[in-house]
């Protein structure tokens, strides 16, 4: 194996296999919004601080901004765009509607995702775990409460 | 942002990872990216080849040592620690620090090789290691070292892993008895330290690993007594940096209250 300046890759994206050619300095965040289309995922600060750019690889969060394209090649990843079916809401995107978790929205993409990585990992989370949960998201609106009491009320299923 | 121009290698052997470091003028091992990645877009690093370290399965186990003690691989992600058994049953310090770094997404791709060889001194994991008396394994293509905290940081952001080397393996010698605690002044929960510090304490005789206030992990010992703790704190002759989050005084301050903490909370 010598060393490569771009290579062919393979990712399921929202369960759909996609190969690309990728220069190895292509971020993840910049294949999936540039090649892919999927400008759901957001890029906020570019420095791994806001959370924005947040998706989940091979089940676990990651931000998409500290990543290559490359490294995700065989990996599954889950965007926002995959998070329900056309036309339809998630809980967690019905919560944050019902409880008014986002104005600008510009965090909420990658502020779902989270949510949806704690829940996986714990179906029933306390406001503390969800609080920690979400401490690599920034939202500069809404002050953080209504989403906190959104992903609970996902979690309880206790969403109109 | 775009980063420059930049080759790779996802190499699936630790001999592979190994030659490619060494076969290449400006290669880097690339670990959980977390830092690496940002100083490239930054263009503060400019690598010329990326050696992926993530298919190194080697590199990520964690097991209890034949002496009680624990044995990490350098690719162990900090949610790893934070989930281990292991680490919880032998070092729970490990678990309990590395879950104050950063945030979630951070944490599943960081890893405690990573943590410490970016030597950052605001970083949470030096302190830990050298407190702790952990060893690190530096493999080259001569073969395999392997040496105490004292000699593996060796200034900001430096290490003893010299280009075409590789850190393997952190090993953790068994508490046998000894009892650890980290404290810290971070800038909001979970943030940057402004000041931190790892105690061990055995017998009432305290080994305090201050952070953030030199290029390295300064170790101090004293016995296991506040006042004894500050006088030793004020023995080392801190000379820390100033920036806009704490005075040179005030950071000067802050390690001898946070070396306190942390051998009050190691003996409580």
């Amino acid at each position: 194996m010598e060393p490569v300046a771009g290579q062919r890759i393979s990712v399921e994206v929202n369960g759909e296999r996609q190969e690309r050619d990728v220069e190895v300095r292509r971020l993840l965040v910049h294949f999936l919004r540039d090649d892919l289309d999927l400008t759901g995922t957001h890029v906020g600060c570019d420095t791994g601080n806001c959370g924005a750019c947040t998706v989940i690889v091979d089940g676990m969060a990651v931000k998409s901004c500290m990543m290559l394209a490359v490294q995700a090649d065989g990996s599954s990843v889950q965007t926002i765009e995959g998070l329900a079916p056309d036309d339809e809401l998630h809980a967690l995107q019905q919560a944050f509607s019902s409880f008014h978790a986002l104005q600008c929205g510009y965090c909420t993409p990658g502020m779902l995702m989270s949510a949806k990585h704690l829940l996986d990992h714990n179906p029933e989370p306390t406001e503390g775990e969800i609080r920690r949960a979400i401490q690599g998201n920034i939202c500069r609106c809404t002050g953080y409460v209504n989403i906190v009491e959104a992903i609970s009320a996902a979690a309880k299923g206790e969403v109109k | 942002m775009l980063l420059a121009p930049v080759e790779y290698a996802r190499p699936s052997s630790l001999d592979e990872a190994v030659r490619l470091l060494g076969a290449y003028d400006g290669a880097r091992a690339l670990a959980g990216g977390q830092t690496l990645t940002n100083v490239m877009k930054a263009r503060a690093a400019a690598p010329d080849v990326l050696v992926d370290l993530n298919d190194l399965a080697e590199l990520r186990a964690i097991s209890r040592s034949g002496d009680g003690g624990l044995e990490l691989g350098a690719m162990v992600t900090l949610s790893e620690l934070i989930r281990s058994p292991e680490v919880g049953e032998a070092r729970p310090i490990l678990a309990g620090v590395a879950s104050q770094i950063a945030d979630v997404q951070v944490r599943n791709r960081g890893t405690i090789g990573g943590n410490i060889c970016s030597n950052d001194p605001t970083n949470h994991l030096p302190p830990v290691v050298a407190a702790l008396g952990a060893t690190m394994t530096i493999r080259g293509e001569d073969g395999e070292r392997t040496i105490g905290a004292e000699e593996f940081f060796l200034g900001v952001y430096m290490t003893a892993v010299q280009p075409g080397e590789l850190l393997t393996r952190i090993a953790i010698p068994p508490a046998e008895g000894e009892r650890d605690a980290f404290a810290s002044v971070p800038i909001g929960k979970d943030g940057t330290c402004i000041v931190n510090a790892a105690a061990t304490v055995r017998d009432g005789q305290a080994r305090i690993a201050l952070g953030c206030v030199a290029a390295v992990p300064l170790l101090v010992t004293s016995a296991a007594e506040e006042a004894a703790v500050r006088q030793a704190v004020q023995d080392a002759q801190l000379d820390p940096p100033s920036d806009v989050h704490a005075s040179a005084d005030y950071r000067r301050h802050l390690a001898a209250v946070v070396a306190v903490r942390a051998v009050q909370e190691a003996t409580a």
